[in-house]
């Protein structure tokens, strides 16, 4: 994790601050949630509690501790327990593996009597070069907690919700995987870094063996691959079990799905891999197909000497630019997480029979098709027809 | 090896912050109080008709087989994607799309068999 004690240090406190960031995004989001679903609605939602009903959420938390531990009887106790807490290793794991921000250099200082070398720090928990194939292998861990929640509650809704949910995010999966491979085919890397050094500057493809430039539009992937955007936007929505895709916690039907029988901060922990696995997802579409953490047309250098010319160090540009570019990668976020909150208020849920339909007969074979019309287009645009 | 140990340690902590989260509660909360009828799991407030450990549809245990089959051939076609430019710069595009042209006949008969079959119909 690093050569010498300081580098050492950062990293952990980075690896926890990045976990705490995905921990301290689920209240922020169930206020967003509930007051965003209340004007849909046209009703008040949470406003008494501090100024906009802000303070909500640490009512809410406060309340949670103080709820009574329960376990139905002949219930598995260990499985009942370790599933909330298995339910946020997923999302924890996966947010930690995208870069949040361009790296930080930091120059060779003395502290303390003794010399620090230069270091770069990574805006992210840890660099991993399969990153994608990685996100998703862990993604899928979160199938187990569902199960294990249904499984150990002795209860047949949760057990019924359990098996929807799983048969729901393996089915979905298939599609989520083939579409990423148009990307992949473009981008030719696993790597996010090099994903979002891809995807700087004008739109710029070669057509035929010519390169030509767009110079109004940016090189974002969502113009070689809207198909592949979409689907991988749709498969999201159905992997974090969010309406239209809510069948696992279809009320009319199961009470509550696989947490019926769970209650107080058992019952947050399964949010905060739900909104944990959506931070994670918005994180990939903005990554994937909307330049990341770049602004369009301003590469990450200008930004840093944007920053040198305003009298930083070079240090301190490095710092500014990156945590510049954090907020510019978090309001791409956002947009995608209001885009979450507001289907979920305006759609209706699908029947079960139609939700396997859409997955295995209309997303994977779209995602089929997108994989080789992408291929061939490739083929013939690099070679410029010449085969 | 360094991402690795990050891995571990940041695995390590997720565990320890949720058992840490469900101790703390369970010292806080009040001390529950037991009794057979409280503690049978809820059904609508009747007596209970079926425990949670009763049969499950064959249906599930199906797509669960047909998801291995069709997400090891996907993960199959990774490691080509990546490659795929590289090897149409070093001018062997048309061999690598006919590599994969096969592999995807095959996968395209295999999903509209499991189609037709009714392997995927629910009621």
């Amino acid at each position: 994790m690093g050569a010498d004690i300081f580098e050492i240090s950062i990293n952990i406190v980075k690896l926890i601050a990045i976990f705490l960031l995905m921990v301290q995004m689920v209240p922020i989001l169930v206020w967003v949630e509930r007051r965003g679903s209340a004007f849909i609605q046209n009703r008040f939602g949470p406003n008494r509690v501090g100024p906009l009903g802000l303070t909500q959420l640490i009512a809410d938390a406060v309340k949670f501790l103080f709820k009574e531990e329960f376990v139905p009887s002949q219930g598995k106790k260990f499985l009942f327990y370790s599933a909330p807490v298995l339910a946020l290793l997923p999302g924890a794991l996966a947010f930690a593996c995208i870069p949040l921000s361009a790296p930080i250099y930091v120059e060779a200082f003395k502290m303390f009597g003794s010399d620090f070398g230069p270091y770069r720090f990574a805006f992210q928990g840890f660099e991993i070069g399969v990153g994608i194939v990685f996100v998703l292998g862990i993604s899928s861990l979160g199938a187990y907690a569902l199960l294990m929640a249904g499984w150990s509650s002795n209860n047949k809704y949760s057990l019924y919700g359990a098996l929807r949910a799983c048969a729901q995010m393996i089915s979905y999966e298939l599609a989520l995987g083939l579409s990423l491979v148009g990307i992949l085919l473009i981008y030719g890397t696993f790597d996010f870094a090099e994903m979002i050094a891809y995807q700087q500057g004008p739109l710029n493809f070669l057509f035929m063996g010519n390169s030509v430039t767009i110079p109004f539009l940016p090189n974002w992937g969502i113009f070689y691959q809207p198909i592949g955007a979409i689907l991988l936007f749709c498969a999201m929505f159905a992997e974090t079990n969010r309406t239209p895709f809510d069948l696992p916690e279809a009320e009319a039907e199961l009470v509550a799905g696989y947490h019926t029988e769970y209650g107080g901060l058992k019952m947050l922990m399964f949010y905060i891999g739900e909104y944990g696995h959506m931070l994670v997802a918005s994180a990939l579409m903005a990554t994937f197909y909307f330049g990341g953490y770049n602004l369009p047309f301003v590469s990450t250098e200008s930004v840093n000497l944007f920053f040198a010319g305003l009298g930083f160090g070079a240090t301190g540009a490095s710092v500014a630019t990156a945590f510049f570019l954090h907020l510019v990668l978090f309001a791409k976020i956002l947009v995608f997480l209001w885009i979450f909150i507001w289907v979920r208020w305006t759609l209706p849920r699908f029947r079960y029979d139609q939700l396997m339909d859409l997955g295995w007969k209309k997303m994977l074979p779209w995602a089929l098709g997108n994989t080789i019309v992408t291929a061939v287009v490739i083929l013939i645009m690099r070679t410029g027809g010449a085969l | 090896m360094s991402a690795l140990v990050a891995i571990i340690f940041l695995g390590t902590f997720t565990l320890l912050f949720g058992s840490a989260l469900i101790y703390v509660a369970s010292i806080l909360g009040p001390k529950p109080k037991y009794s057979s009828v409280k503690d049978t799991s809820y059904e609508c407030g009747m007596p209970i008709q079926e425990t949670g450990h009763s049969k499950v549809p064959i249906k599930f245990y199906l797509t669960a087989i047909l998801f291995i089959l069709f997400d090891i051939e996907i993960i199959f076609m990774y490691p080509w994607a990546v490659t795929y430019v590289d090897f149409i710069n070093e001018g062997h595009g048309i061999y690598i799309f006919s590599a994969m042209a096969v592999f995807l006949a095959i996968f395209i008969l295999g999903l509209i068999w499991e189609i037709k079959s009714k392997a995927l119909e629910w009621e």
